[in-house]
C-alpha cells in the first residue's frame, strides 16, 4: 500500500463515488490507485471545468457531500484556480486534490512546480500541503469536515508525488475530527431568537430576504414553513433563487439591481428585514445604509464575519439557517400582516415589463419563461454568466427543482461543466444549462466529456454574436463605442453538434419556440438548442 | 483608532503569511508586527498593531477568528496593556559627541551593547513611543542603521486577574 492508495481509501471512507479530474505525472500515482477502486473518474477537457463540475455535482444534491476534483501540479493546479475561486465566492464545498513535485525538490522551481497552496490562500477555506504520508487520513478527514461544515467552501490538498508513492503499512480512517481552532456555530442564540420574535410581534411590514446560505444549509423547508405559518413575504437574492417556488403566493421575486422592481420596493418599504444566509453584497443591495435605516434588520448567517460587514444589523444571529428556523418554528406569536401583503400584491400586479422585443428574433425573456415552464417540475436549471444569467434570473419559473448559477464570482463558462457534474449526481433529473455564445465557447470542449461519459445534458445557447452584457454596458456607458465584444468567428453550432454527434435544434423566432422546446426536452439525450436573439437586445 | 491584536496561532509554516495576507487582501493596515514562540512550542504569538475605524477593527477580529490556524484572538486598546519594543541603533561617534550620546542613553535607560573606535550599538527596550522619542533625540548624530522588533504586548495583570 502506498500514499495514493490511502488517498483513495479516504475518499471511499467519505462515500465519494465520482471525481472529476485531469491527470499528469505528479498526480499519476493517485489516478493509478483510483482505477483499482470503485470510484469513477471523469476526465474533463480543461482543469477549470473539473472544479465547476464538482461544484455542480455537490449542488445537485444539496451540497451534502463535497464535490471532489483532482489535477496535476503546475499548470494543472493553476488552471483549477478559477474554479476554486468560483466555489469560494459561492460557498460551495469542494475538496480539490493537486499533485505536487517531489517534496525534496519543493521550492527549487523544478518542472511543473507551482506554489498552489500559496496561490490559493485567499480563496480557499483551508489548504494542506502534505509532507508526511502518515498525515493523509487526518488531512482528508479534516478537509471533508471543513469543506462541508460552517460556511461551506473549497479545501485544497496538495500532495507531492513522493508522498503518494511512499509505502504505508496500514490504514485507519479517523472517526472524528479534532481541530481546536475550528468550531463553527450551529445553534442560534435563544436570547437573540426571542428578540426576533418580539420584533415580529410588533412590526407591520416584515420581509424575509433569502440568500444562497438557505440552500447550502438545506433550510429551505424550515424557512418556508416559518414564512407560511406567519404569512411573511419572501424575496431572494440571485443565489437564493429556488428557496421559494416562483409561483408561491408569498414569493416576491429577486432583489438587487438586476432584480424585480417590486422586490426592491418591498425591501425598502419593510419595517423589518430578516436577512437569511445573504451577505448583503453590492449587486443585491446597492445601498446597504438604506435597508437598515428606520427598520429592524435581523441578520442570520453561519459566518459571523458577514454580519455587520456590509450593513449593521439590529439583531445579529449567528448559526445554521436550518437549525435557527427549526427553533423559530417552535416559538409562537400572533400578528396579522395581510394589509402589507395586500400592498405587495398591488406592487406585483401593477408591475409592467418594460421590454420591447424585436419580433424578428426570439425574445429571450419570454423564451426562458416558456422553457422553464415546460421543464419538469423537479428539473435543474443552470444559468451561465452574462445577459443570459440576468434574463434567466428575471424570468425563470422554478417549481420543485433547483436553480444554479455563480452569483458570487460570475465566472463565464460555468454552466456546461456544472450541468455535467450535476447530471452525473442526479441522472434522474432533467438538467438544462443556459448560456450565451460567449460563455458557451469558454466551455464547449466539455461537450466531449458529456459524450465520453454518457452524461446527457441539455444546453441552450442564446446566440447574439456579442459578449452581450459588456456590449450593453458599452452601449450605455460609452455611447455604442463597442470595444472587443464582437464574436464574429463563432463556429457553426449545427456543424459543431454534428461533429460531437449531439442533437441540434435552432430557434429563429418566437413562433418556432414552443415546438422546439418540446422537442428539445422530450428525451434524455444530449442536445444543443441554439436560440437566435437580437444582437442589440438589452436585459431590461 | 489604534488597536493591538494578540493572536495565538498554530506554530506551522505558512501561518504568518496567512495572517499577513488577510490584512493586505482586505486592505487593513499593519502598523507593526512581531512574532515569537510561546511557552508551548506548538503555539506562536503574533502581536499586530493596526488602526482603522470601529467597523474595520471589528471585521479584522472576526476575519482573524475565521482563519483555521488561529487559536485565539485578543484585542485591546493601548492603555489596557503593557507594550514594549526593542530597538537597536548603530551610530557613528567621535570625541565631541560621545559624551552627549552616553548622556542620552542614560536619561532614556538605553544601554550601549557594542562598540568600536568609531561606532556604537545602542539597545533600547521601552514603549514604542519612547523608542521613537529616543530616535528623535539622536537627531544630528549620524545613524548607520536601525532595527526595531515591532510592538509586543500583554494585557495588564489587573485586566486578566478578575
Amino acid at each position: 500500500m502506498n500514499g495514493a492508495d490511502i488517498m483513495v481509501k479516504c475518499l471511499e471512507a467519505e462515500g465519494v463515488k465520482d471525481i472529476f479530474g485531469y491527470p499528469g505525472v505528479a498526480i499519476a500515482p493517485f489516478f493509478n490507485s483510483v482505477l483499482d477502486s470503485d470510484i469513477n473518474s471523469i476526465l474533463v477537457r480543461t482543469e477549470q471545468s473539473a472544479a465547476h463540475a464538482a461544484s455542480g455535482y455537490t449542488r445537485g444534491f444539496n451540497t451534502e457531500l463535497p464535490g471532489v476534483c483532482a489535477v496535476t501540479s503546475g499548470p494543472g493546479a493553476t488552471n483549477l484556480i478559477t474554479g476554486i475561486a468560483t466555489a469560494y465566492a459561492d460557498s460551495i464545498p469542494l475538496v480539490c486534490i493537486t499533485g505536487q513535485v517531489n517534496s525534496e525538490l519543493l521550492g527549487s522551481d523544478v518542472f511543473q512546480e507551482a506554489d498552489i497552496t500559496g496561490a490559493c490562500e485567499s480563496f480557499v477555506k483551508y489548504s494542506y500541503l502534505i509532507k508526511d504520508v502518515d498525515d493523509i487520513p487526518r488531512v482528508f478527514k479534516e478537509a471533508f469536515y471543513v469543506a462541508s461544515s460552517g460556511r461551506k467552501g473549497p479545501v485544497l490538498i496538495d500532495v507531492p508525488i513522493d508522498i503518494q508513492q511512499a509505502s504505508v503499512k496500514s490504514f485507519k480512517y479517523p472517526d472524528s475530527v479534532e481541530m481546536r481552532t475550528y468550531k463553527p456555530t450551529v445553534k442560534g442564540n435563544m436570547v437573540q431568537m426571542k428578540k426576533v420574535i418580539k420584533e415580529l410581534e410588533k412590526c407591520k411590514r416584515p420581509i424575509i430576504c433569502a440568500g444562497g446560505g438557505v440552500l447550502l444549509s438545506k433550510g429551505k423547508f424550515e424557512l418556508l414553513t416559518f414564512a407560511e405559518k406567519h404569512g411573511i413575504p419572501v424575496v431572494t437574492t440571485m443565489m437564493g433563487l429556488g428557496v421559494i417556488p416562483t409561483e408561491h403566493k408569498l414569493c416576491y421575486g429577486m432583489v438587487g439591481n438586476n432584480g424585480k422592481l417590486y422586490a426592491n420596493k418591498a425591501m425598502n418599504d419593510a419595517d423589518l428585514i430578516i436577512m437569511a444566509g445573504a451577505r448583503v453584497a453590492d449587486r443585491a443591495v446597492s445601498q446597504p445604509d438604506l435597508i437598515t435605516k428606520n427598520k429592524v434588520m435581523v441578520h442570520i448567517d453561519v459566518d459571523p464575519c458577514e454580519i455587520g460587514k456590509n450593513a449593521g444589523p439590529t439583531i445579529p444571529l449567528v448559526g445554521d439557517i436550518r437549525s435557527i428556523f427549526d427553533d423559530l418554528n417552535t416559538m409562537e406569536y400572533e400578528n396579522d400582516y395581510s394589509e402589507w401583503i395586500g400592498t405587495l400584491n398591488e406592487y406585483k400586479i401593477n408591475y409592467v415589463r418594460k421590454r420591447n422585443p424585436n419580433p424578428d428574433y426570439v425574445d429571450p425573456a419570454a423564451f426562458i419563461r416558456m422553457l422553464s415552464g415546460e421543464m419538469k417540475k423537479d428539473a435543474i436549471y443552470i444559468a451561465d454568466v452574462g445577459q443570459n444569467q440576468i434574463w434567466s434570473c428575471d424570468n425563470v419559473c422554478i417549481k420543485e427543482g433547483k436553480f444554479m448559477t455563480t452569483g458570487g464570482m460570475g465566472t463565464m463558462g460555468y454552466s456546461i461543466p456544472a450541468a455535467i457534474g450535476c447530471k452525473k449526481r442526479r441522472p434522474e433529473r432533467q438538467v438544462v444549462a443556459v448560456c450565451g455564445d460567449g460563455a458557451f465557447q469558454m466551455s464547449m470542449c466539455e461537450l466531449a466529456t458529456a459524450r465520453q461519459h454518457g452524461i446527457p445534458v441539455k444546453i441552450v445557447v442564446l446566440t447574439n454574436g456579442y459578449l452581450g452584457m459588456v456590449r450593453e454596458y458599452q452601449h450605455f456607458t460609452y455611447q455604442d463605442k463597442y470595444s472587443v465584444v464582437d464574436l464574429s468567428g463563432n463556429p457553426d453550432l449545427e456543424k459543431l453538434s454534428s461533429a460531437y454527434d449531439i442533437g441540434y435544434i435552432r430557434v429563429n423566432n418566437m413562433k418556432e419556440a414552443e415546438k422546439a422546446i418540446k422537442k428539445f426536452l422530450k428525451d434524455d439525450e444530449n442536445c444543443i438548442m441554439e436560440v437566435i436573439i437580437d444582437p442589440m437586445d438589452i436585459v431590461k | 483608532m489604534k488597536r493591538i491584536y494578540s493572536v495565538l496561532v498554530e506554530n506551522r509554516s505558512g501561518v504568518l503569511m496567512k495572517v499577513a495576507g488577510l490584512f493586505s487582501r482586505r486592505c487593513f493596515n499593519i502598523d507593526s508586527l512581531a512574532v515569537g514562540e510561546t511557552d508551548d512550542p506548538k503555539v506562536s504569538l503574533i502581536t499586530i498593531v493596526s488602526s482603522g475605524d470601529e467597523r474595520t477593527i471589528e471585521q479584522i477580529e472576526k476575519q482573524l477568528n475565521k482563519k483555521l490556524d488561529i487559536i485565539k484572538v485578543k484585542t485591546f486598546e493601548e492603555d489596557r496593556c503593557i507594550n514594549r519594543e526593542l530597538m537597536l541603533v548603530k551610530v557613528k561617534y567621535n570625541r565631541n559627541n560621545r559624551r552627549d550620546i552616553m548622556e542620552n542613553c542614560e536619561i532614556m535607560g538605553a544601554t550601549i551593547v557594542d562598540m568600536s573606535n568609531s561606532q556604537m550599538l545602542i539597545q533600547v527596550c521601552d514603549t514604542p513611543e519612547r523608542t521613537s522619542l529616543f530616535l528623535k533625540m539622536l537627531k544630528g548624530i549620524s545613524i548607520i542603521e536601525v532595527a526595531r522588533t515591532g510592538t509586543l504586548a500583554l494585557q495588564k495583570c489587573m485586566e486578566t486577574d478578575k
